[in-house]
This record gives structure tokens, sequence and C-alpha cells, in this order.
């Protein structure tokens, strides 16, 4: 089924590489007693050293041997269920905090408590973004959101301030285009890293994903489209993704730009640009900014053969998402530490991120409301934002129709 | 699988009376089982790797398959329900009728430049090995690699290919090739025109090689002009050719689906979603695996459809 649809293989490599995949399957059937895997998606470096770094580091701690498998993200979840299917899962699996509701209704994971993962000092917000129906499955480490970053060096040259309502980000957007420069950069892909961009607009409006057609969901649509229309935004946004409105905002092509911490290790490559950070805008002075949760949680799927692997698999997760190892990889990765105290720690050694650190506190999870559902939403906010900027249809019916195309969709599956 | 019928020998069929205890029968069992043994390889190979997941698939379409089957193994039957909610979704007409618009465009427009290459590099002149091998080029480049160069290229605002046309004067504002419905379907089917020529030029090429000589020469000397050679002499010769580079191409083009993903994923606003990007879609983004498998049985019953036509057009070819 997964092969299927790809380009036409020339001859002999498919059949040769599906042969060594059902050898690979067939061999790692029995574990070594020492040697533990996690399967994460920290393909990229240097995020996979730090990573294999704090693996070495907690496989000392445990008296084990952990190994990293990193596969793609848009791959992890397929290649997670096809090893379920087989029995063969890694001891800890790092999951998308939106695909984890997928596999905990599945009863494919451990809840926590119950091997040995501190459970008793957790934060509200990472509470809710490692649980599922009132059960705590996957532990983070950090967590990210988004933010309005700038560059602080155009800001001051037209002398003006960072944005913090609508009406103030429409004005300075405005200004801020000029010739080839684009006041705002946002990513606006039908896919995941669009609709998580569309959700603080959202939510900040007291709009909510399970009523896309009411007025304050099409209001928000509305103020997004509006910074297309004026020009204050590229057109381009709907092919964006938020790397590459990172590199918009790096070329000087955006003088502004909705981003999250991650980004900070690609900034820093470039030295040349000042940027600073505030909150995402909120509709009137004095709104509460809600913007999306993100980040990886640490989760144990269940072992049926070998459920004593399980306990030093929870042992794996407490080292990796310890207070000291959140915060020494949110300092690394730039992202914000789950742990409360952690967090202030991270406050105080990084103030230029501090506005990430505020945004966490009162950010939510995407999959908090409508749990394994969120797919259904994603796609569909996906659609009625591409369709909305690019003039296909009005804010309203675009809204109007992703909430009947979710009704429908939700309605085959019961 | 035509050769799979052993036709016993008349020196064999004359010496043997029919009796269980005779040599002969004997001799012909091994014959015969020696025979199974030697296509068994072929037949097990089919049997995993076409049949079983060709008939998984279409079970699946009519289970309700989610990830929790992948950990319970359980997938109930839902009947008619997948293909309902499929077939019923506007989307579905949408990505029907784009992946019909695609699928032609890029047949119609790979062909019809793959065959005027492959007719000028028919002619000898210094260098044609070597531009020959240039025009590969394309074709060897991964697709997710193309797409997203490509990407780059036709971006609105900093891609090159506008810069291009504002410098020299061909449009007056910049055209957004990726940015609007109007346009996104067209430049996927263009960049797609780009990778599929060089396929369309090397077969095409390589069949124009087979047509001896001394026939084209002829109908110059019987006074024919290019056009008439070619619609009267060469397409006719080439026929068998030209039905392999098309039926391959359809093949291949109706389910392109990483092209699409890298060039735009599906949008803007769906204008490029096709069957392939739908049904990846529904089964990894959404994770509905049964209603997946619906759309992936629709592509499968097309594409079978022309391996059909394929398969006559050959065994014509053969004839011949």
């Amino acid at each position: 089924m997964r092969y299927r649809f790809r380009r036409p293989p020339r001859g002999a490599p498919t059949a040769a590489a599906a042969v060594l995949a059902l050898l690979g399957a067939g061999c790692a059937a029995e574990p070594e007693p020492d040697v533990f895997t996690v399967m994460n998606s920290s393909t990229d470096e240097p995020y996979h050293s730090w990573d294999q770094e704090a693996m070495d580091r907690c496989g000392e701690e445990v008296g084990v041997t952990v190994r990293q498998i990193s596969v793609p993200a848009d791959q992890l979840v397929p290649k997670a269920l096809r090893m379920a299917s087989s029995h063969s899962l890694p001891d800890v699996l790092v999951l998308d905090g939106s695909d984890m509701p997928q596999f905990a209704e599945a009863g494919g994971l451990v809840p926590l408590a119950e091997v040995g993962v501190p459970t008793e000092n957790l934060s509200e917000g990472a509470r809710s973004f490692g649980g599922y129906d009132g059960t705590y499955y996957g532990a983070a480490r950090s967590v990210n959101s988004l933010g309005l970053m700038y560059n602080k060096d155009i800001l001051a040259e037209e002398g003006v301030e960072p944005p913090q309502t609508w009406a103030e980000l429409s004005e300075t957007a405005a200004e801020l285009t000029e010739g080839e420069r684009y006041g705002l950069a946002i990513s606006a892909l039908s896919t995941a890293d669009g609709v998580y961009q569309f959700l603080p607009w959202l939510w900040s409006n007291g709009g909510d994903e399970r009523r896309l057609a009411a007025p304050e969901a099409v209001e928000a649509l509305e103020f997004v489209t509006s910074l297309i229309e004026d020009g204050s935004a590229s057109r381009s946004a709907v092919n964006w993704t938020q790397a590459d409105v990172n590199d918009q905002f790096i070329a000087g092509n955006a003088a502004m730009m909705v981003n999250g911490p991650w980004q900070k290790p690609v900034l820093e490559e470039h030295p040349e640009i000042d940027w600073g950070v505030v909150e995402v805008p909120v509709p009137e002075a004095g709104d509460t900014p809600v913007a999306p949760i993100g980040g990886t949680t640490f989760t144990v799927p269940v072992n049926e053969e070998h459920p004593e692997r399980e306990d030093t698999a929870g042992a794996i997760v407490a080292c990796m998402t310890s207070p000291e190892a959140q915060l020494d990889w949110s300092l690394k990765g730039s992202n914000v530490p789950v742990d409360p105290q952690a967090a202030e720690e991270y406050r105080e050694q990084v103030p230029e991120l501090a506005p990430f650190a505020d945004q966490v506190q009162t950010a939510r999870s995407r999959t908090e409301h409508v749990g394994t559902d969120w797919n259904v939403y994603s796609q569909a906010i996906g659609t009625a934002l591409q369709a909305a900027l690019t003039g296909e249809a009005t804010p309203e019916q675009a809204l109007t129709r992703a909430q009947s195309q979710v009704e429908e969709e939700l309605r085959s599956r019961r | 699988m035509t050769t799979t019928t052993p036709t016993p020998s008349p020196a064999v069929r004359e010496r043997s009376p029919g009796t269980a205890a005779d040599p002969g029968a004997a001799a012909r069992r091994r014959r015969a089982v020696s025979q199974w043994l030697f296509i068994a390889p072929a037949i097990a190979y089919m049997l995993v790797f076409f049949s079983y997941p060709l008939v998984r698939n279409v079970v699946m379409s009519f289970q309700q398959y989610t990830p929790a089957t992948y950990f319970t193994g359980e997938a109930p039957f839902t009947g008619l329900d997948n293909w309902r909610a499929v077939l019923t979704d506007e989307l579905f007409a949408a990505s029907l009728w784009h992946t019909l618009v695609f699928t032609a465009g890029s047949l119609a427009g790979q062909f019809v430049i793959g065959m005027a290459l492959a007719l000028f590099f028919s002619r000898r002149f210094p260098l044609s090995g070597v531009m020959r091998s240039l025009l590969l080029l394309p074709w060897l480049i991964p697709m997710v690699v193309a797409g997203t160069v490509w990407r780059r290229v036709l971006d609105q605002e900093t891609g090159v290919l506008n810069e291009a046309l504002q410098g020299l004067n061909l449009t007056s504002g910049a055209i957004p090739w990726l940015s609007s419905p109007d346009f996104a379907l067209l430049s996927v089917i263009l960049v797609n025109i780009w990778i599929g020529i060089p396929f369309n030029m090397v077969i095409l090429y390589g069949g124009l090689q087979e047509i001896p000589r001394e026939i084209r020469e002829a109908a110059v000397l019987d006074g024919a002009g290019f056009f008439r050679r070619f619609f009267g002499v060469t397409l006719p010769m080439l026929k068998p050719v030209v039905t392999v580079v098309l039926v391959l191409g359809f093949m291949s083009t109706v389910k392109i689906l990483d092209l699409i993903l890298a060039l735009t994923n599906g949008g803007p606003a769906n204008a490029t979603e096709t069957l392939g990007t739908h049904t990846y879609q529904l089964s990894f983004l959404q994770l509905d695996f049964g209603q997946g498998a619906v759309v992936g049985n629709v592509l499968i019953l097309v594409s079978m459809v022309f391996a059909v036509i394929y398969l006559r057009a050959n065994r014509e070819g053969m004839a011949r």
C-alpha cells in the first residue's frame, strides 16, 4: 500500500528493497536484552547528535545501551504503525503531540505512571499536552509555540514599534512593505505548517476549531486574508513552509514573520540579522494570546512479548525528560522546557526568547478538544485557509464549507 | 504467461499406453514437475508482490481500517461505506478531473516535444551524442529534488522565472505560477513535461533508428516533403513504439505523487489535488486507510485498463 503511489520503480531496485525490508523485519523480532531503541524524527543535525548525547547519558544512568532510530517526520507515523502490526515497535517512541492520541486510543501506549515516570509535579500544560482521555501517556521534554519575530534594524529604520494588536499589525506591516520587501511573512500551507500558523489568529479571537463557521473564526480568517490583499504579505505564503518563511526573513524579503523558536539555530548562522520576538498580536489590546503548543512527547509502546522491557523504557523516558535534561535540550534547541522550574531558569538564561516562554503558558494543545479527530479538522482548516487567501472563496464561504466537510467526514467514520 | 502450458511432444504421446507403471508417464510427470519448478519463483514473486497487496487493498476498502487496526488486528467490515463516502465527496470528483487534465496535458507535451527532439537528433551532426546525454538530466534527478528546485524557480516574487520574464518584458506583472488556483495545475503539468521529455525522446529515438533508411530515402526520391514523410512513413512505422511510450507514460503519470507534493502539496485550495495526492492524504494524513484504499483501487483500475491495452498492442507488435 505504502509504495504503490511512488513514481514507478524502474526495475529491480524496489524488489530488492522489498526483500531486504522483509528480511530486516524478520531479524528485528528478537531484541537484544541490553539494547534499547528510541525512534524519533530528529534526522537533522545538530539535533540528531544532541539527541544521541542525551541518550548516551541516559543509557549510562539506566545501565543499558540506547540506540537512536531517526526517520523523517512525515514517515514516522506510517512506519510506527507498520512496526505495530509486526509487534516490532521500538522501546520508546517519540511522537508529535498531535499524533499521540491516535496511538493512545489504539491501546498501543503504556500509561507513564505505570512505568515509573514521575507525574506528580507536572504543570497543567504538560499534563494536557501529554495526556489523552485523562491518562498521561506522553512526557514532553520541551514545547514550542509561535511568536512574531521582527528585524530590529528595519523596524528602527522605519521608526515603528513591534505591533501588539491586529490593527497595529496591519498598519505596521503596510508601513514596512517596500519594493521587494513584504511587511510580514507567514506560512499558509494547507498542511500542518499553515494550519499551525492560523491557530493563533483563530484562538486569540475566541474562535474554536469545533465551530469553524462561527463569526469569531470568520473574522480571524478575514484578518489574515486582508494582510494578503493589502499586499503586506506575499501571496506565495500558500506555498511556503515555516522554513521557507524563515528563509524569506533572512533574505530580507520580509521585515516580520510568524515563526517558532526552533528557527533560532538557523537564524544564528546569520549574525548580521538583529532580530527580536514578541507574542503574536491579539485582536484588541488586553486580549490573551492563545497559540498552539507544538512539540513531541516520549511514549512507551505496549510490549506484549517483553513486558519487562517497558519499565526500563520508562526509566529512559524519565531520564530524557528530567528537568535538567529539559533545560539542556531547550537551551540547545531553543524550545521551552515544560517543567515550570526549568522554564524559569530558561527565561533567565535566554531572555531574548522569553516571549515564547510566556506564550507557552497560555498556549493550548491542538488535540485538547477533538482528540484523534484533529487530522480531519486540520485538513478542513488548511483547505479553507487556502481557498480564502487565493480568493477562491470568501472567508465565510470557505469556513462554512470546512465545517460541513468536517461533519460529513466524521459522520462517515462513526 | 503464455509459456506456462506444457505441450507434450507427439513422440512421447505415441509411446505411452496410459498405465501408471509406465516409465514414459513417470518421465512425463518428472518433466511436468521440473517445468513447474522453473516457473515457481516467478509465480511466488507475483503472488507475494502483486496479488497479495492488490487483494489486501481491495479488501481494505471495505473495512474500517484505522490506526487501532495495526495494534489489534481488528478491522470491521463496513460494506460500501468507504466507497460511498469517497465517491460522494466533491474532492474526489475534483481529483479525478485534475488527474485527467494532468495526465493528458503531461502526455501531450512530453510526447510532442520528445518526438521533435528525437527527430532532430536522428539527423547526424557534431556533438549530437553529448547533447542527447545532457537532455537526459531531468530524468536522472529524483522527483522530490526536481519539485523542490522548481518550487523556488516558480515562486511568485523571488522565483527566477518571473524575474526573467519581467526582465525580458514578456509579462507586465509577476505570474502566480504556484500560488493561484488558476495557474497551479498548469505549472505542475509544465514541470512534469520537463521531467518526462527525456523518456519520450530516448524511446522514440530508438524507434526511429529501427526504421530502414532506404524507405525514407525512397520517399524523398518520390518527392515527399517533411510532413508528408513524417505522417505517411515515419509515424505509421513507429506505431508500436508510440503505443508503448504513451501507455507506459500514462501509467507512470496517472499516479504521480511526490512531484505534486513537493511543488504544491495538492494546493492551493486543492487546485492540484489528484487521485495520487488524495489517497496519500486520506491514508497518511487523515489515517483513514479504508477510504485511502478506495481511491487507490480506483487508480489501480484505471492503470489496469491501460495495462491491458499495452499488452494487446505489444502482442500485435510481436505477431508482426
